[in-house]
């Protein structure tokens, strides 16, 4: 496995990002650690979780932990009536998933386009983000993956 | 061959891959005669089959290997080189050693086979390389001729290596030189078998020429092992009328297939990966045989139902290359106890029952450790020294019994000693000496609670340390390690009679067969192994069979009491199930059993266990998810976490099997009189008789107010009074004329406590508590076929008389000796 922005300590970096929305705003991962974007999943909930765990899913027979990323940014429960995409991710050879809104394309960013996170931002989500990618009329948030899914 | 034992078995299996190895590295050894590397294999293959043939007292291979391995260690060394003649000894040596396992694998012994010409072959090379018939002539094999020019070289290179302690050797081989003419011949053809490619021929043994047969007749018949099975070596020996003795035996061996060929080595990851291979199409096989069941179309039934089957069989059977007898790890154990019995100067004697039982073989590694320590542990504590057990009436020797069976789709495995058994009296106070429990939590449990308390962490009985065991690592290590693999521990003990330790495994990790069940729409599976039985109870039932004893609800199951854990409780739900039927299933974690209530049971899968994620192994309840028949994901709930959970430690650590616990000192505060006594409300309450004085009425008119208790004149003295009702929260009626009081005197200090009604005096067996508590009780048990309270006498005593156990000594040693004090007649209780 390649994953050459994995730190979080170079958050400027240039590459892909594969980006989705969620809660109205542009979100973007290193496209290395995206295994494969799946349509809403069966969920096994699972009692005394943390509230972020949103549950289990099967993914080929294989279960694979699905985090809300919406409550992981404190950002409202998505509206009823609306399927969550999950983005099956891989972190150290260990499948797990994230439910965001909709997926969005991969875009190209550069490095000279990257600024620290906005002041705007809160606590929680603010420790998940690296910093924004700011691309023509639209400000792309690129989530440090590894934290968004470890510590939930 | 049916004595042959296992470590025979497979030093057999093991050598003919050895010898096979041997050849071809010999043969390409030749054509590079500097590789140390190669020489070093070779060296190691027969050091190791000399280590273990020495070990299994076979001479004649110990003494060929052992010379081969003197030959092979000068060469590798450097102080010999290798010429054809030398590796045409050492061939024929992989030949005679290759004839000797036949021969012990035919009949369990060494046979005839003659080893004195190979051994003394051998002598001769190491001191000449290029072996000249005239030096050695029992040596002398036939491709020296045609080595010839190869070899000539040798012969300046040999006086040098030749050192003066080959000499001997030398020597010795010429005198037997003679004697073994016939074999030095036989030897010739056999040579060339093995570069022929046939089928290797034991070289020295059986081609005799036929004019010295009759020289061996006399022996031949008694010696069948001389014809090896199954190697055409024995067929000139059937050829010949003299050798037909030999036949039926090797006619025999033609029927079932000689040990080497019918094993074969398998990695063990290679079977790793095909039982998560079959665990995969366990899995698609519950999802289709579902799917199925559907269905009306009867072909694609009954190729489900043949699925099923041979999913089932294909499961089985790779399962079974996993196993491993138990003996694999056992056979160790012998020498374990000898060695520690002899440094303690115990005599002891081990037997072991059922050794042939599987297990998994990576479970069988997990238990080693554990075993071989509980081991350690029963011979170091368990069983006494000599002089002990002669005090005790015991013959000295003591015995350690391994048992190991399976049960239920598990395998138990119990360690049991015959030595003095654990004292749960030292135990207790052990513990709370050592912080690990409080005095009073210790005096509310029962011995076979106590026996428990060995598997916390910090726990030792030793009172010497000894380089063995008793540094306060050991249980708990056990019982982590052996609950890892998902099996549970056990300990039972009779004071006097010995110890035992139960584990039970699980037969295999990766498949386990498990209960899944309902709860709050969501479905979850728990392991077999802790299930017990399943207990449904529909509503009518249900209500009065489930008991609420101090707000916890109890389930009374064939006369024990039952504690019952509501899963949705534990994990926060709400239950989807309003129709009053209660579904128990009864588990037992760490020697307890309680209740879970489910919603509903669905069925019993065959679940193959998935990790989870670092997030939910923090959550502590499942140990594990898995894929259900129609593709859901289930939770595989950690019994033994959820029982931690849910069940009170301190008051709930109980062994169900208290029969064989009765430790004298328990006894009597186990099985003491109680009275019971009716509070209202339906509630019974149970006191012990030893803390009554007498029983009395008194009429309600007659009970004073002094602030604001009440009080009552009693024998010229004032007696406070607590009304039981009021103190345990039942409300009874309060309106009566006559009270029924149980007064209670100690050090001249009376009080008096008020019951509904007086009921029986039964003898009671505290043994079956439940683990249920609250204030003002000791807990709960059932008593003439109800459940009844335990009271806590001093707490009632004190809601009467808050000075009662404070008063002041000065008082007490008048009092004591006053005859008129109550205490003097508590002999003649119970005038009612």
């Amino acid at each position: 496995m390649t994953a050459p922005t994995l730190s979080s300590s170079a958050p400027a970096t240039s590459g892909q990002l594969a980006t989705f929305w969620l809660d109205g705003d542009l979100y973007g991962i290193e496209v290395e650690h995206v295994q494969e974007v799946l349509r809403s999943q069966q969920l096994t909930r699972v009692p005394l979780a943390p509230t972020a765990v949103a549950g289990l899913i099967n993914l080929r027979g294989q279960v694979v932990t699905a985090i809300e990323l919406r409550e992981r940014l404190g950002r409202p429960p998505r509206p009823e009536g609306t399927d969550p995409v999950v983005i099956v991710v891989r972190l150290h050879g260990e499948a797990v998933s994230m439910l965001v809104d909709s997926i969005a394309d991969v875009v190209d960013v550069d490095a000279g386009d990257f600024e620290a996170p906005p002041d705007t931002l809160e606590g929680q989500a603010r420790d998940l983000i690296r910093g924004a990618y700011k691309l023509h009329g639209q400000l792309l948030l690129a989530l440090d993956v590894q934290k968004a899914v470890n510590s939930a | 061959m049916d004595g042959l034992d296992d470590i025979v078995e497979e030093f057999l299996v093991e050598s003919h891959e050895n010898l096979d190895q041997l050849d071809t590295d010999l043969v390409a050894l030749e054509q590079e005669p500097n590789s140390r590397e190669r020489l070093s294999s070779i060296f190691r293959t027969i050091h190791t089959i000399k280590g273990t043939s020495g070990f299994l007292a076979f001479n004649r291979l110990e003494e060929v290997t052992h010379v081969g391995e003197n030959m092979l260690s000068r060469l590798r060394d450097g102080e010999l080189d290798l010429t054809p003649h030398r590796t045409s000894v050492l061939l024929q040596m992989v030949d005679t050693v290759r004839s000797l396992l036949t021969s012990i694998e035919a009949t369990g012994g060494e046979g005839s086979v003659d080893v004195s010409a190979v051994v003394a072959g051998i002598s001769a090379a190491m001191e000449n390389g290029d072996g000249p018939a005239a030096d050695a002539p029992a040596a002398a094999p036939a491709p020296v001729a045609a080595k010839a020019p190869a070899a000539a070289k040798a012969p300046a290179k040999a006086p040098a290596a030749a050192k003066a302690p080959a000499k001997a050797p030398a020597k010795a081989a010429a005198k037997k030189a003679p004697a073994r003419k016939s074999p030095a011949t036989a030897a010739a053809p056999a040579k060339r078998a093995p570069r022929a490619k046939a089928v290797p021929k034991p070289a020295p043994v059986a081609p005799e020429p036929v004019e010295e047969l009759h020289d061996d007749l006399p022996v031949e018949p008694v010696l069948p092992a001389a014809v090896a099975e199954e190697h055409p070596v024995s067929e000139p020996a059937v050829d010949h009328p003299e050798g037909e003795a030999a036949a039926p035996d090797a006619a025999g061996g033609q029927t079932r297939r000689a040990v080497a060929d019918s094993t074969i080595r398998v990695d063990v990851d290679l079977l790793d990966e095909l039982m998560l291979l079959v665990g995969e199409l366990v899995l698609t096989r519950n999802q289709i045989v579902q799917n199925v069941a559907r269905q009306t179309d009867t072909d694609l039934i009954r190729a489900s139902q043949r699925l099923n089957l041979i999913a089932s069989e294909l499961q089985e059977g790779v399962m079974k290359t996993r196993m491993q007898p138990i003996d694999h790890i056992w056979s160790k154990l012998p020498r374990v106890v000898r060695d520690l019995g002899l440094q303690l100067k115990k005599s002891i004697r081990l037997d072991m029952e059922g050794r042939e039982t599987e297990l998994d073989k990576t479970l069988l590694e997990a238990v080693k450790d554990p075993l071989t320590h509980l081991v350690r542990n029963s011979v170091d504590h368990g069983i006494e020294a000599p002089e002990d057990r002669k005090k005790a009436g015991k013959p000295t020797e003591g015995v350690l019994t391994l048992r190991a069976r399976h049960e239920s789709g598990q395998v138990v495995v119990e360690v049991a000693d015959d030595g003095a058994g654990i004292d749960p009296v030292k135990l207790g106070a052990k513990a709370v000496q050592r912080g690990l429990l409080a005095q009073d939590a210790l005096a509310r449990m029962s011995p076979a609670d106590i026996l428990q308390l060995i598997f916390l962490p910090g726990f030792s009985t030793a009172a010497a340390v000894t380089n063995v065991s008793g540094r306060g690592v050991g249980m708990d290590v056990v019982k982590t390690n052996i609950e890892a693999i998902g099996g549970t521990i056990e300990v039972e003990s009779e004071a006097g009679r010995g110890t035992v330790c139960r584990l039970r495994i699980p037969l295999t990790l990766a498949i386990v067969p498990a209960l899944t069940v309902e709860c709050a729409t969501d479905r979850y599976a728990i392991p077999q192994i802790s299930l017990q039985e399943l207990v449904s109870l529909d509503a009518e039932k249900a209500a009065n069979a489930v008991e609420e004893v101090g707000g916890a609800q109890v389930y009374r199951l064939r006369g024990e009491l039952l504690p019952l854990v509501r899963l949705t409780d534990v994990l926060g739900l709400t239950s989807e199930r309003h129709d009053g039927h209660v579904v128990i299933a009864v588990l037992r974690s760490e020697g307890r059993r309680f209740g879970l209530v489910v919603d509903r049971v669905i069925n019993t899968e065959e679940i193959v266990v998935k990790a989870v994620g670092g997030q939910l192994k923090a959550i502590g309840l499942y140990s594990g998810a898995t894929v259900l028949g129609d593709g859901t994901v289930a939770l595989i709930l950690d019994v033994q976490a959820l029982a931690r959970r849910a069940l009170r430690t301190e008051t709930t650590e109980r062994q169900e099997s208290r029969a064989s616990v009765a430790a004298a000192a328990a006894a009597e505060t186990d099985r003491q009189r109680m009275l019971l006594a009716s509070i209202g409300g339906g509630r019974r309450v149970a006191i012990p008789l030893d803390t009554v004085t007498r029983l009395e009425q008194v009429r309600t008119d007659a009970v004073e107010k002094v602030g604001n208790r009440e009080v009552v004149q009693y024998r010229g003295a004032i007696l406070p009074m607590v009304r039981l009702d009021r103190h345990l929260g039942a409300y009874g009626e309060t309106d009566r004329e006559v009270l029924e009081v149980i007064v209670y005197a100690d050090h001249g200090r009376s009080v008096a406590i008020v019951v509904e009604e007086i009921l029986d005096i039964v003898d009671g067996e505290a043994a079956i508590r439940s683990d249920i508590d609250d204030m003002g009780l000791l807990g709960s048990a059932v008593l003439g076929d109800k459940v009844t309270e335990l009271l806590d006498v001093r707490a009632a005593i004190l809601a009467a008389d808050p000075q009662f156990y404070s008063a002041h000594p000065a008082t007490l040693a008048p009092a004591a000796f006053s005859p008129s004090a109550p205490s003097g007649v508590s002999d003649s209780l119970l005038e009612v």
